[in-house]
């Protein structure tokens, strides 16, 4: 029996409008930039070749595999699409599926998209790719540093989407971060292993089947890829930790209230929370708002450098990327 | 989500199909919103808007109680916030295995399903009535980039075809894995998980290569690069009124959209 894990897609009514907001406001610079990325990259080929492998990531996650229990495990398939066609391909496949799946079967809901979309098709992806890149380039590009690195990338990029979607949900209010953290992690390491040996058996099929399709393609956008993901990382850490940081707003004092209240529950002076609501919500926005700004202006920043960097790359390796027919 | 793996377009011909699709993306849109910046204890709100919507799908002949029932798809994940109960200070209410529960933990914890359910139902409005092909050039026309939105017009009309190639891959699979009633069958989970993986990677290059036969085929039709499409219809005043009163419009148009899907059907081949 299949028993899908509802852990990643986070539905309407889970995050708060001001966050939901900075999720938008994060995703449109990036997937403006792997559109053009990826036009320089494939030309005309583009559209079909992203729009049938975004369903062929679809169509993948119906594979699934008995693990325990009833339970199964199924691809999510960032990491594998970054393999092959290199991370900003990867970025605008991952953003398709994730939208179809919000629009089309209401698996995440249509306002927090924007954090959706970021969470499982960019922080997973860069992430992913980051470890992956850095790994096949330390032992030397060969068959197996692929695979580890794949398999390293694919559940690390698990992980990262885990932690990001806990601190989105914290920072909303809807669940304390010592709570959500941990369980979200603890989940996500497990669906991470299991990413990690599905991506890697189809990585080494590949392989042993068209070797031409793995590594060439990828090479190409691989340049600065650990600064992109290190820029997401730091984005996402301003985004969501200033609100935290700040000593009003909702998480922190929540997770100190939290610990006050569970210290001292037999001696209740409850009258902290129309204080803490209230007047504090304004606040609470703003600042997130802010964030999110700076957030944006970082990821625009970083990913202005790379697209400079592997333009002139592209434009360089012209012939070897196009691996047409 | 394979189990969800159906298209929720009901086609109809009520009002609600009629309207406007980039007015119908509006109003869904502002319906969520709306749920989810309800102050979490205004409790007579969340009937009235559970009437709008009810009311909003019986215009469109979808059942108030069909919507209402598939509204409680996303519940599951408020696995994420049953800690509310227990965590947020608050006069003690009940207790449930050694915890207390608080009014106010229970009073968010009840706003964020009810919310969710609401918003769930509202995409669901918007999803059941509107052809997909509506909904992208509704998308475009609200400035989501054409290129993303034609890859998704692309995903689409490739979606169920290669839902259906990897259940073939599947059902081979299921054909091949006998099990006797006393043995243990299929190796171990690692072994198991390669299996999923090779078929994932056997659906890559079946994939990828259909998406080049797809490019030589849009490229012998004259594609270069660039979707054409049919102009949207005007957006009508009546239209974007009706979206305030929603359920009302009745402007017909043809599909915009339907263009990109038409464009990228590949000719007959057969199947190796």
């Amino acid at each position: 029996m299949f028993i899908p894990i509802p852990a990643m897609h986070i539905p309407d009514g889970f995050l708060n409008v001001p966050v939901a907001v900075v999720g938008w406001a994060l995703i449109v610079v990036v997937i403006g930039f792997a559109l053009r990325q990826t036009r320089n990259q494939l030309g005309e080929r583009q559209i079909p070749l992203m729009g049938i492998l975004a369903a062929f990531i679809f169509a993948a996650q119906m594979i699934n595999f008995p693990v325990a229990g009833g339970t199964s495990g199924h691809l999510i398939g960032g990491m594998l699409a970054a393999v092959l066609l290199g991370p900003w391909a990867a970025v605008l496949v991952m953003t398709s599926v994730v939208a179809v799946q919000a629009l089309l079967f209401q698996d995440g809901g249509l306002l927090v998209l924007g954090f959706n979309i970021f969470n499982m098709g960019i922080v997973s992806v860069f992430v992913g790719y980051a470890a992956y890149d850095w790994i096949r380039k330390a032992l030397n590009n060969t068959r197996t540093a692929q695979l580890v690195g794949a398999a390293v990338g694919a559940w690390l990029g698990v992980l990262a989407a885990a932690i990001a979607a806990s601190l989105e949900l914290a920072v909303s209010g809807t669940s304390p971060l010592e709570v959500v953290l941990p369980a979200m992690v603890g989940v996500h390491i497990l669906i991470g292993i299991g990413e990690a040996l599905i991506t890697v058996a189809a990585v080494a099929f590949i392989q042993q089947t068209r070797p031409d399709l793995t590594g060439a393609a990828a090479a190409v956008e691989a340049r600065g890829s650990t600064w992109i993901a290190v820029g997401l990382v730091l984005a996402l850490v301003v985004v969501l930790v200033s609100p935290l940081a700040n000593p009003n707003p909702d998480g922190l004092e929540r997770v100190a209230e939290d610990h006050g209240f569970i210290e001292a529950a037999e001696d209740p002076p409850y009258e902290v929370i129309p204080d803490y609501q209230a007047p504090f919500i304004e606040d609470e926005a703003l600042a997130t708002i802010v964030a999110g700004v700076i957030g944006v202006v970082i990821v625009a920043a970083v990913g202005w450098g790379v697209s400079r960097l592997s333009g002139r790359s592209a434009a360089h390796d012209e012939p070897t990327s196009a691996q047409g027919p | 989500m394979s189990a969800a793996f159906h298209d929720r377009y009901h086609a109809g011909d009520s009002p609600l199909h009629r309207l406007d699709p980039r007015v119908k993306l509006a109003t869904a849109l502002a319906l969520i919103l709306g749920t989810v910046l309800l102050p979490e204890r205004a409790w007579p709100a969340y009937p009235l808007l559970w009437a709008l919507i009810g009311s909003l799908a019986a215009i469109g002949g979808l059942g108030a109680w069909h919507v209402a029932r598939m509204g409680g798809l996303a519940l599951p994940f408020a696995l994420a916030a049953v800690t509310l109960l227990f965590t947020t200070p608050g006069p003690p209410v009940a207790q449930v295995a050694g915890f207390t529960v608080t009014s106010a933990g229970l009073a968010r914890f009840l706003a964020i399903l009810l919310k969710s359910w609401l918003a769930v139902q509202a995409a669901l409005l918007l999803s059941m009535t509107t052809h997909f092909a509506d909904l992208l050039w509704a998308l475009e026309s609200l400035h989501v980039p054409g290129t993303l939105v034609a890859i998704i017009g692309v995903m689409y009309r490739y979606l169920f075809t290669l839902k259906e190639e990897a259940e073939r891959l599947i059902r081979a699979r299921a054909a091949r894995s006998a099990t006797a009633p006393d043995q243990k069958a299929g190796g171990g989970v690692v072994w198991r998980a390669q299996v999923a993986g090779g078929m994932i990677g056997n659906l890559f290059l079946r994939s990828y290569e259909r998406s080049e036969r797809v490019y030589a085929a849009m490229l012998s039709r004259g594609y270069d690069g660039r979707l054409r499409k049919l102009d949207p219809p005007p957006l009508t005043w009546r239209a974007v009124m009706l979206g305030g009163v929603p359920g009302g419009g009745v402007d017909r148009h043809p599909r915009p959209g339907r263009a990109v899907v038409e464009l990228t059907r590949e000719p007959p081949y057969h199947r190796g």
